[in-house]
């Protein structure tokens, strides 16, 4: 099938032979060189779809983690109250961190209040939008919308307000009339409470917040570095992680990645040994080409170096085709399971272009030297 | 004459066969361990995320309005209705027993603690690692199951012991160090260590529950039951109301781990009692959860196609090195039948051989994966071997279709004239 090719000896004459051989026998024999092709691709596919969403996965599963709530809490010292510029401080400086778009502070100011029947009841006041972004947890039939609205936990709504109506609260004399908008149930020390907004608080009360609950995101050494800059910034009160939600999402993410990690690894070695077989088999397949290319006088050097030039060739093309795939397929990963797109990184590019060749000259390399002691007459013979 | 054919094919091909059998193994190998991992990383990962703690809680049916801000209590410590605590051990005789990882109780008291000057904290009764009983079974129980990342300096105290922890804030308030006596409402109790839990706790006194109990004198009860359980994430089934669901959907509702279902049981177990989740924890995880098994789930696909693959390639090689074997044949009269069927044959004999080394290799894989990410190993169930094996054939067979349907439609002269 393949025709005897006349080799050329000289320079020029040589270069352009070479690359004329090359385009032939790709076009020639496009059966055997597309499948080698497709194992390359294949390989370099998975390869980059699973190292995509490996570097990836980490800000990706953060986020959900960010969904316990707030990671850092400001607390004034001895019960008294936080000053009046806390909140703006508290924001400044996590706003700092370009990365932390995300983060968000939210106040809070809690007085022991009485009902109309002197049942003692918790009253929060806090920023009624910023803790819907905050604690999503919170199952609230419906947020308070107008100034003096006010959101019960559900076991306060069952006991301070049963029929629905609007009541009176009272706090060191003073009296406030509030709406109830909905009910919050989240199954802790927020459903025995009532929540209004911090202005309606402040004005009732006179009592500043004593809390923020900032939630900040980013990897455990930027939070680290945020608290030490938060407790810089207001020297009257505790900057403390939430240790329990810290720890446990370091922990979690740890062993998620390694758990992928190690997929990664057996993956990738196992499209590695499907492209070295495929190419061993590809160019022992051809071993009648290089007996001919021998028999007319070719240097075992050429035939090495015009192999090898196949092979990388074919490696550059899958690894390139292959990680446009690769990024596709990691893309549809990211938005079927997180709901967000892995954002490609071409960074891994050189990196499994690297391997791809690697893996073509070894694979091309191997079988070319075993056949090197091998008169290329026995070749021929059909041997 | 088939089987004489087949077994001197191995005979006499040793390398060969090897080589393709080799393949075949490492492809179920690699199929094996990812399809263990992928059913067992949810279960793993669960159990990872139960160290955020408790995501249920039990309270009294009737109980008043908590008054408490910031941990510290406002209300009277009379006030409030209790749970028995001898219906804890209850817990465990429930359907879903073996999916509670552990229960604490509480019973908050407030006591004076005397250190130069007197000062009023809240004192909370628990269990550390309790022992208890219920029917024949034994088991241990505590904050130290519920709560793993509360760390100690110095020791736990023992359950029975008169013997205290002190929150961290509250131990530098007090200048407290582990060993010291501290005074609580009059009696010198020995400090065994220092907590620190990063929440409301580091103020607090944390004791064991019989000496809150005397403490408030209320013997055999407690305030609370935080439970530490394993669930499935909720969807919108979950949610559903028992009472309103045809007597076939309560069953899988209530035979399904939902929180909601647990806490429901919770519930029967302890009379007068009502358990709810803590919707921060399990509701997060739930979210947290779906998001692993999903992702573990795709990359176990790709694993799966990218072994498949493997195990194409190796076949088609092999049997395309054979042209002139199936020239031979073909010129000496067999048909094409005969040719195909022989190397399926093989291929299926290999696909067996290769696929039980490679189960034996996955589930190796996957025991030691475990041991190291998890700290527990993966077993691989054995009913999965007939599926692995069938799997391992399908894909041998698939493999090497198109190489034999090639090599029985290649006319023999120019197969044995060695031009392919």
């Amino acid at each position: 099938m393949t025709k005897p090719l006349p080799g050329g000896r000289a320079g020029a004459q040589h270069t352009s032979m070479f690359f004329r051989m090359l385009v032939r026998a790709a076009i020639l024999r496009r059966g055997r060189a597309a499948s080698a092709l497709l194992a390359m691709i294949v390989a370099a596919t998975v390869t980059t779809a699973l190292l995509n969403l490996f570097v990836d996965v980490q800000s990706k599963l953060r986020r959900e983690f960010r969904n316990y709530g707030a990671n850092v809490v400001v607390i004034a010292k001895d019960g008294k109250t936080l000053p009046p510029d806390a909140l703006a401080k508290v924001e400044a400086t996590v706003g700092r961190d370009p990365r932390a778009k995300q983060s968000v502070a939210v106040p809070f100011a809690y007085v022991v209040a009485r009902t109309s029947n002197d049942q003692p009841v918790v009253v929060a006041g806090t920023d009624l939008s910023a803790v819907r972004k905050l604690n999503n947890w919170w199952s609230v039939t419906a947020w308070p919308k107008q100034p003096e609205e006010a959101l019960l936990g559900v076991r306060a709504s069952a006991i301070v307000n049963p029929q629905g109506k609007s009541f009176d609260l009272t706090f060191h004399g003073r009296t406030i009339h509030l709406t109830p908008a909905g009910t919050v149930g989240t199954g802790a020390d927020e459903d025995s409470r009532i929540y209004v907004s911090l202005s309606d608080f402040e004005a009732w009360t006179g009592v500043r917040a004593s809390t923020i609950e900032v939630d900040v995101s980013g990897p455990p050494a930027d939070v680290n570095a945020t608290i030490a800059r938060l407790a810089q910034v207001l020297p009257d009160a505790d900057v403390r992680p939430v240790r329990q939600i810290v720890e446990a999402e370091a922990r979690v993410l740890g062993k998620t990645r390694a758990t992928l990690l190690a997929a990664c690894i057996l993956v990738i070695a196992t499209a590695a040994l499907c492209v070295l077989a495929t190419l061993t088999g590809w160019v022992l397949d051809r071993r009648r080409d290089f007996a001919i290319m021998k028999a007319l006088g070719a240097s075992q050097r050429f035939i090495s170096g015009f192999f090898a030039a196949e092979a990388a060739f074919l490696g550059a093309l899958g690894a390139l085709l292959g990680f446009g795939f690769g990024i596709g397929i990691a893309a549809w990963i990211g938005r079927t399971n997180f709901h967000a797109p892995v954002m490609p990184r071409f960074e891994l590019f050189p990196i499994v272009l690297l391997g791809c060749i690697l893996i073509a000259l070894v694979s091309a390399i191997a079988p070319i030297s075993a056949l090197r002691r091998v008169q290329p007459a026995m070749i021929l013979k059909g041997e | 004459m088939f089987v004489r054919l087949v077994y001197e094919s191995f005979r006499r091909q040793k390398r060969s066969k090897l080589l393709a059998g080799a393949a075949i193994a490492l492809g179920v190998t690699v199929a094996t361990a990812m399809i263990a991992v992928a059913t067992d990383v949810g279960d793993k990962i669960n159990r990872e995320l139960r160290s955020y703690g408790a995501n249920l809680v039990v309270t009294p049916q009737d109980d008043t309005l908590d008054v408490q801000i910031a941990g510290i209590n406002l209300k009277p410590p009379s006030d409030g209705a209790y749970l028995d605590e001898a219906d804890l051990p209850k817990i465990k005789g429930m359907f879903w027993r073996n999916n509670i990882v552990g229960f604490a109780p509480v019973l908050p008291v407030t006591v004076t603690v005397n250190k130069g000057t007197a000062k009023n904290v809240t004192l909370v009764g628990t269990y550390f690692a309790k022992r208890l009983r219920f029917g024949n079974e034994n088991f241990v129980t505590g904050v130290r199951t519920t709560y793993p990342l509360w760390k100690v300096q110095g020791s736990w105290p023992d359950d029975d012991s008169r013997d205290v922890l002190i929150g961290e804030q509250l131990a530098a308030a007090l200048r407290a160090k582990p060993g010291a006596k501290i005074n609580i409402e009059g009696e010198n109790l020995q400090v065994t260590g220092i907590l620190s839990t990063g929440s409301t706790e580091d103020n607090e006194i944390v004791a064991p529950l019989a000496l809150a109990q005397q403490l408030a004198g209320k013997p055999g009860v407690v305030r609370k039951v935080y439970v530490s359980a394993l669930t499935k994430p909720e969807d919108a089934f979950a949610r559903r109301d028992p009472k309103t669901l045809s007597p076939d959907m309560y069953d899988r509702w209530y035979c399904s781990p939902y929180a909601q279902s647990i806490a429901f049981q919770l519930q029967e177990a302890i009379p007068h009692s009502h358990a709810e989740q803590i919707r921060q924890v399990a509701q997060t995880e739930g979210t947290i959860l779906t998001r692993i098994k999903g992702l573990m789930l795709l990359v176990t696909l790709a694993a799966l196609f990218a072994s498949a693959l493997a195990v194409s390639a190796a076949m088609a090689t092999t049997v395309f090195e054979r042209r002139r074997e199936v020239g031979l044949m073909k010129a000496l009269g067999a048909g094409g039948l005969a040719v195909a069927s022989l190397f399926f044959a093989e291929a299926a004999l290999l696909a067996l051989l290769g696929g039980a080394a490679g189960f034996a290799g996955g589930s190796f894989l996957a025991y030691h994966a475990g041991r190291w990410i998890f700290d527990s190993p993966i077993n691989v169930q054995p009913v999965l071997l007939p599926l692995i094996l069938i799997i391992a054939v399908i894909v041998t067979f698939a493999g090497s279709a198109t190489a034999i349907l090639r090599a029985v439609k290649f006319d023999p002269v120019y197969a044995l004239r060695g031009e392919g």
